[in-house]
């Protein structure tokens, strides 16, 4: 029953945004995590104590596009969303600026510029309001442990995989062959003091060495630093030469 | 766990009551998965409606004896679960703390899936205002939801759907065990 421990930073009751207040210098706010722009014009209306049926649009608005300067200046990538609320409360607020048509005649209703936002807030809320019901249930359900699975040989069938299996499977086969590759190179890791003895028995033993395929020999790219450098500090040090026969060609490593 | 051909074979059962009730508490212990009284009839070869009566008997008997253990009914069908009570005991014993496992996003966008399946992606985007396919990708990971075909309108836009594993992570026995969304209405105001 074991998972692995998978820890978001929302938690429904500990983790409100807030703007703590506006003072003339400076700005205190503590962002959360707002859901999206309908979830932060609800936050702001609730704050005003505003009637969410007779939104106060112009304060709002101003609300509203002072947070997105804010999350913008503090680097916070706005989501495009964010713009697009923005634009359609600019609208609303602009809409409602215009005077009405006096020949309109009395009777007809003329339909509120917020009806539409209103009834989006309306609907979301309700969307909200039941995530938080299944954020309950589970934190209910987390406290229910079952058994732990028995292993059949139909509780792994391949049968029952889905496309996510697959990749989850797949990525744990990569990074399986990453460690593998990692622990290689551990075991295959030379020291310089190694390489030149290496070096050395092989000069007393054949009295040349191909530096082509000693070079080839090597399997990683540090173990060719090491035997390049090994190869400079034994020409330094002792008495060999490094010959080449034909231009571009081979080098040799030759005793004197 | 195949569930075809349901047959109310004959309820003259061999098996006493007593007798049945242990082998749908056995059968109940060792699935995997909540078992309907469908699959438990066929396995023992007993009318559903003595079974479902068995099943019944044994949840009313963990219960009167206030055991550690309950049988409850989730996504259609029976688990033997631990007493939620007994949670902190446990939690001691596994060394497991509970977790959020949903982002607010993820679980906004559930619950948008939850009560207008099958719905679009950009359905739910007209709801939460947002973009939410990131939020799309965690649910289908966690196979607590999945597609249900394609919608016959322009672009043919696949539908998602919630999956059995929702409802067994949810506790619910069904979809019609979520409150109805109308009833969030009067939080709203």
């Amino acid at each position: 029953m074991q998972q692995a421990p998978e820890h978001y930073t929302f938690d429904f009751e500990t983790e409100t945004a807030e703007i703590l207040g506006d003072s003339r210098d400076e700005l205190k706010i503590r962002i959360g995590e707002f859901a999206g722009p309908l979830d932060l014009l609800l936050f702001l209306i609730r704050q005003e104590q505003a009637n969410i049926f007779d939104i106060p649009v112009a304060k709002i608005t101003d609300e509203y596009l002072n947070y997105i300067r804010l999350m913008k200046s503090l680097d916070i990538a706005v989501a495009a969303d964010f713009l697009v609320m923005a634009a359609q409360l600019i609208e609303i607020k602009s809409r409602m600026l215009l005077p009405r048509d006096p020949a309109a005649a009395e009777e007809d209703e003329i339909e509120d510029p917020r009806q539409e936002l209103i009834d989006r807030l309306l609907e979301y809320e309700k969307f909200k309001s039941a995530a938080q019901m299944l954020y309950e249930r589970t934190t209910i359900e987390q406290a229910v442990f079952t058994r732990g699975p028995i292993e059949t040989d139909d509780n792994n069938a391949e049968i029952s995989a889905t496309v996510f299996d697959l990749i989850t499977v797949f990525q744990k086969v990569l990074a399986r062959q990453k460690d593998e590759i990692a622990l290689e190179i551990e075991r295959e890791e030379i020291t310089l003091a190694d390489m030149i003895k290496n070096i050395r028995c092989r000069i007393t033993e054949t009295g040349e060495i191909s530096m082509l395929s000693f070079f080839e020999e090597m399997h990683t790219r540090r173990e060719l630093v090491t035997a390049f450098i090994a190869v400079l500090e034994i020409v330094r040090a002792e008495s060999v030469k490094l010959i080449q026969k034909a231009t571009f060609g081979d080098i040799v490593l030759k005793k004197v | 766990m195949s569930e075809t051909a349901a047959q109310p074979t004959e309820t003259s059962s061999a098996r006493s009551t007593s007798e049945l009730m242990a082998a749908v508490e056995a059968l109940i212990f060792v699935a995997d998965e909540p078992i309907t009284t469908r699959s438990l009839a066929e396995i023992l070869g007993e009318g559903r409606e003595s079974v479902q009566a068995a099943v019944e008997a044994l949840r009313d008997e963990y219960e009167e004896r206030e055991s550690g253990l309950q049988i409850r009914e989730i996504a259609g069908g029976w688990q033997l679960a631990t007493r939620i009570e007994l949670h902190e005991i446990i939690r001691q014993f596994l060394k497991t703390k509970p977790s959020a496992k949903l982002s607010l996003a993820a679980l906004e966008t559930l619950s948008v899936i939850a009560y207008k399946q099958p719905v679009t992606i950009p359905e739910i985007l007209e709801i939460r205002g947002v973009q939410s396919a990131s939020a799309i990708k965690t649910l289908l990971e966690k196979r607590l939801i999945v597609t249900k075909g394609h919608k016959e309108t322009v672009g043919r836009p696949m539908l998602y759907g919630t999956s059995k594993e929702f409802l067994i992570q949810f506790g619910l026995k069904d979809l019609s065990d979520l409150p109805s969304i109308e009833d969030f209405e009067d939080l709203v105001s």
